[in-house]
């Protein structure tokens, strides 16, 4: 059990630096009586604080403190609350804060991490001089809207609270239960926010003439109700996600590394360069893979860059994979020796490459695409003649390599079969889309 | 035993054996797979993997992660180090240990997504306010983005400070040979933490580039974190002194260890009056080059830079010396050649070779533009 404390302000730092009658007096007041009611362990408890005259406030409580940049204490509170759970973490912020930072409080409502928000809440920007905010009421008149205030002003807890806050409530600093209503959020498990409405005697009070009547008006006017407006019992979030998603596991079990030992011998004397270019959904990259995985299990070296829109599902797939008995350190390809030209999509984005290249080079085309001019040696495959797997269009790539490796033998069939072997799960698809590759005709 | 494999699968990996246990990112090509990587494997060894509501957000989730004593990191592109700036700004006030991978994309803003670049190598140690130093690390391998991954959880523990690993589209994305030997007790020295029984003082030091011993949220002392210009207790101060101090002390602790720091590699040629001097992913053009050159039996020396920030002055010179020509290849229009320009004597050319168009340049390029044939 925690020892009761009579406060938790810290005696070296205090008096408190605000203007007279400033509402934030009162707010830290509470607030170190609600920390004194729930006899909190000082050490467990971090105050994370914003920027602003509300900002100040860290540094006169004897525990933990944060003191963050405009608008983004409830991100360092998410990151405290998410490595530690139990710690209180309460974030003190302006209303100006909670306008920088609109878009952190939504998340960190909708998300409900367990952090306590307190704004204070004196409709303008205080320590900047009296610039309107996010809160201002219409009409009201600040530094920067002397015509009177034009723009809605924000419903602080209603958008916390119908984005999935478990707690949100509304109050002024002349609510006798201030302390009470502090204390309830600080309780409540998930993220929790009191709109606290105060004074800024300096600024708001003098440009519009307001008083505690007048901000009671005020509330009325907006239909802004007071008191506890959302109470819900939705899981915190730090806990959610250490039950749903975090295991102890050891780090060299967790991931693996497939190692690609070279159980074969290459012929390759010298660096190949080749492009499959294909289509979206042909497995290209997967084929890109594999057949380098082979090369690798036959002592190569192997590098693969793909090419595809963002939109993945649509458009052309390349993979350019280079194959050398030596390390590869530049890893463009701008002429290759081998072009596997599969489907339309592809053969649009290679022409360039196919013009380029020479006599000794190697175009292989799937049949079924209009004739192209090269000076390359061209095989024209019949995808057809291997029947089922040739007219499935995922394995055509699978199949050209196989075309190729067979004729060329830069290295033995037996190691891209080992590389397909390496996922069982479509191993047996693969390999016999591989085996069918020895039907396609060439033209 | 070698594995065929990418950058930033490498890069999360080398987190996963770095210890590293947060991880907070918001996706952007080309450094989304590191986010995807780490969310399918750190919780399961017992870390926390958060995608931000953006990129703020997820500074912001490191950084108080980290100040609870958690090893942390996160990686993005041009555009969310831009939006990082801020943060950035508050992990070197408030001496945060992290790590922030730039997977360099092609700008200024948006850019080209899917195209590579090295354009942000000025904008990495200058991308706040203040003008205070970070450390830069520059892979050129997939096998370095794992041990340089390593290598900065090390340096941020050990200096806390934001440590970069700016690698490239190309390098994290190209899948190559790599040969990673897995350190299943990696080389990252604990953070310098302050015992219990003692009084904490936040920047408890006694000379200016003395890194303070941590406590975290939550620990045996109450600790006092600030965005603003503070004294030894974590107090807003305007006293002179004390600005002076902190500030001084910030530069300090990184520039003065700036030998500890630098990492190079020089492959020098004797008597050899060229040299290719560059870093991350125009390095292997470099390799490439100076090799072709040899072997036609020409005479280059290679120095491959792989601690950009604090720019390793003095190992740089030292590996200069007797060279007439300095040729800088960089996918950029000239960033770490002026670094470069300051160093050199004034009988030495430096001579910068820039691709700005999407390609690699190509070990021909720096051949023939450098003079090197
Ligand atoms: C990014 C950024 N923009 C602007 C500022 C300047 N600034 C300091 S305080 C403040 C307004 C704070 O208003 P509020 O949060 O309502 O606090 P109050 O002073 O009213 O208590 C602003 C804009 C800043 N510190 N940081
Ligand atoms: S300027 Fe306004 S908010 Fe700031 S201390 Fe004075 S009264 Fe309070
Ligand atoms: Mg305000």
């Amino acid at each position: 059990m925690n020892t009761k404390r009579e406060t938790y302000l810290n005696p070296d730092t205090l008096p408190f630096p605000f203007c007279p009658g400033c509402g934030h007096h009162t707010i830290l007041e509470k607030l170190n009586q609600a920390l004194v009611d729930l006899a909190l362990d000082p050490k467990e408890v971090v105050i994370v604080s914003d920027i602003g005259c509300a900002g100040l406030s860290d540094r006169y409580f004897d525990t933990h403190a944060f003191h963050g940049l405009h608008g983004r204490s409830v991100t360092y509170a998410t990151g405290i609350k998410m490595a530690r759970p139990e710690l209180t973490v309460i974030v003190l912020i302006g209303d100006g804060g909670f306008g920088i930072g609109g878009h952190h409080m939504l998340n960190a409502a909708r998300r409900n991490i367990g952090v306590n928000v307190f704004v204070f809440n004196n409709l303008n920007y205080g320590m900047t001089g009296g610039e309107h905010s996010v809160t201002t009421p219409l009409e009201a008149r600040t530094s920067t809207t002397p015509y009177g205030q034009l723009e809605q002003p924000l419903d602080i807890p209603a958008s916390v609270g119908v984005n999935g806050a478990n707690f949100a409530a509304r109050t002024t600093t002349f609510d006798p239960d201030l302390a009470d209503l502090m204390t309830q959020a600080i309780q409540h498990e998930g993220f929790s926010l009191v709109d606290i409405w105060e004074l800024c005697t300096a600024y708001f009070v003098i440009q519009n003439r307001f008083s505690k009547a007048r901000m009671q008006e005020t509330l009325e006017k907006l239909d802004f109700e007071t008191g506890v407006l959302h109470d819900r019992q939705r899981p915190e979030f730090s806990r959610a996600y250490r039950e749903k998603a975090v295991s102890e596991g050891k780090r060299e079990n967790v991931v693996g590394l497939t190692s690609l030992d070279p159980s074969f011998e290459s012929s390759l004397p010298r660096q190949k360069s080749l492009i499959i270019a294909g289509a979206a959904g042909a497995k290209i990259s997967t084929a890109g893979t594999l057949f380098s995985q082979g090369a690798i299990f036959s002592g190569l070296q192997a590098t693969q860059r793909n090419d595809y829109p963002v939109t993945v599902k649509t458009g052309h797939s390349i993979a350019e994979v280079i194959l050398s008995p030596e390390e590869i350190y530049y890893t463009g390809v701008e002429t290759p020796e081998v072009v596997f030209a599969l489907f339309p999509e592809g053969l649009a984005k290679v022409q360039k490459q196919i013009k380029a290249l020479n006599p000794e080079d190697l175009l292989i085309l799937n049949a079924d695409l209009p004739e192209v001019e090269t000076a390359a040696q061209t095989w024209r495959l019949d995808f057809r003649s291997a029947k089922r797997w040739g007219r499935k269009k995922e394995y055509r790539a699978i199949m050209a390599l196989g075309v190729y490796l067979r004729a060329s033998k830069i290295y033995p069939i037996e190691a891209f079969q080992a590389a397909i072997e390496l996922s069982p799960r479509y191993a047996e698809d693969n390999l016999a889309a591989l085996e069918a590759s020895k039907d396609v005709e060439m033209g | 035993m070698p594995q065929f494999m990418d950058g930033n699968r490498a890069i999360a990996l080398g987190a996963i054996d770095a210890g590293c246990d947060f991880y907070a990112g918001y996706p952007i090509t080309p450094a989304t797979g590191i986010l995807l990587h780490l969310a399918g494997h750190l919780p399961k060894t017992g870390g926390l993997v958060l995608q931000g509501e953006d990129e703020i957000a997820s500074m912001g989730f490191c950084i108080g992660a980290a100040m609870s004593g958690r090893r942390v990191m996160t990686a993005t592109s041009g555009p969310g180090i831009s939006l990082y700036s801020e943060n950035i700004g508050l992990a070197i006030m408030g001496e945060v240990p992290l790590v922030i991978v730039d997977v360099q994309r092609m700008g200024p803003a948006t850019g080209a997504a899917t195209t590579g670049a090295q354009g942000d190598i000025q904008f990495l140690r200058w991308g706040t306010s203040g003008g205070y130093p970070v450390i830069v690390l520059a892979p050129t391998t997939v096998e370095e983005c794992y041990t340089l991954t390593i290598k900065a959880f090390d340096l941020a523990e050990r200096f806390r400070v934001p440590v970069f690993l700016a690698t490239d589209k190309e390098t994290a994305l190209t899948k190559t040979t790599t040969h990673i030997e897995r350190e299943h007790t990696p080389r990252v020295r604990d953070r310098k933490t302050a015992e219990t029984e003692s009084e904490f003082v936040p920047l408890g030091i006694e000379e200016l580039d003395e890194v303070p011993a941590m406590t975290p949220f939550g620990g045996p002392h109450k600790l006092r974190f600030t965005t603003s210009s503070h004294d030894e207790h974590g107090y807003l101060t305007k006293d002179p002194q004390a600005l002076d101090r902190l500030n001084r002390h910030l530069a300090a602790k990184i520039e003065a260890h700036t030998d500890e720091i630098a990492m190079l590699d020089v492959d020098a040629d004797q008597g050899s009056e060229t040299a290719v001097l560059s870093y991350g992913i125009s390095a292997r053009s470099a390799k490439a080059a100076v090799g072709k050159a040899r072997r036609s039996g020409k005479k280059a020396t290679l120095i491959t830079v792989y601690s950009l920030w604090p720019v390793p002055e003095d190992a740089i010179r030292e590996a200069l010396k007797g060279v007439k020509r300095i040729i800088v290849p960089e996918l950029n229009l000239g960033q770490y050649t002026r670094e470069i320009q300051r160093l050199a004597t004034n009988d030495q050319e430096v001579i910068g070779i820039y691709r700005v168009d999407g390609k690699l340049i190509t070990p021909e390029e720096i051949i023939e533009q450098g003079g090197v044939l």
